[in-house]
């Protein structure tokens, strides 16, 4: 491959940014089927309401080999009242399970960070299932310039 | 493939009550058995932590199930509200069955 000026790798990724926003009323669908799937099977079918948590990821990611993720769920994480798992839903990738947070109520907080890979350009879900029963998610889109799960 | 070496970054010293804030990292390639050898055609076959376990003093305080989706090298941040003084003990466990540990004392005044 022939060497890219800084300016010429800009414009390439501009364009394949503008092209995976182009196809994705098309694909969305497929994307949403999967990842709907994968938080049924985690409710066990129950509503997740959203809320509660906070998903904090880049709205632009520009490798997706590497996206820093970030969330929060409003817990006072008590022996009683704590936050059980937390599932993270990338319904773009190849396979949409990223990962599952397992907490107890030694956490102190339900907070915790990673790094997760993004195919490209899509809505990344979290959902929490709290020690009552209930569900609460959160929902955040990331655009993504290189797609990070190898060719 | 390097041996995976784990990292950790847990404080030393905390009041009781505070909440404290783990870092920690593990070298490895994280591979997703979704890629193919350039040159052969055949799929890389799938080699990743595919667990990780924070206990305190033999109990559990966090875990993660990971997908192939997780970044190569690993990273986790997490919390644990400190109550007494102890030792942390970092686990996480690779597709091939290795197990890698990591040990820090956290000591609570």
């Amino acid at each position: 491959m022939k060497d890219l000026s800084r300016r010429e790798v800009l414009a390439l990724g501009s364009t394949a940014a503008a092209a995976a926003l182009f196809i994705n009323p098309l694909t969305a669908h497929a994307e949403t089927d999967l990842a709907k799937d994968l938080i049924k099977k985690f409710t066990g079918g129950k509503a997740a309401t959203e809320g509660k948590i906070k998903l904090e990821m880049p709205e632009i990611a520009e490798n997706g080999n590497t996206v820093p993720l970030s969330f929060t769920v409003e817990s006072p994480m008590t022996k009683k009242d704590y936050v059980k798992r937390v599932i993270i839903i990338a319904g773009g990738n190849p396979r949409p399970e990223v990962a599952t947070f397992n907490f107890s109520h030694l956490s102190g907080v339900a907070k915790a960070s990673s790094r997760m890979r993004l195919a490209k350009t899509q809505n990344v879900i979290a959902v929490a299932e709290l020690s009552d029963g209930s569900f609460h998610m959160a929902k955040t889109e990331v655009k993504v310039t290189i797609g990070g799960c190898g060719g | 493939m390097a041996k995976s070496k784990p990292r950790v970054k847990a404080p030393k010293k905390a009041s009781k009550g505070d909440i404290v804030t783990i870092k920690t990292l593990i070298s490895h390639i994280m591979e997703t058995g979704l890629r193919k050898n350039k040159k052969t055609g055949k799929i890389i076959p799938r080699r990743i932590i595919n667990k990780f376990q924070a206990k305190f003093e033999g109990t559990e305080i966090f875990s993660v199930d990971l997908d192939p989706a997780i970044s190569a090298n690993p990273f986790f941040q997490f919390s644990m509200k400190a109550e007494k003084s102890g030792e942390f003990e970092f686990i996480w466990t690779d597709d091939n069955g290795e197990v890698y540990s990591k040990k820090s004392k956290l000591t609570v005044s």
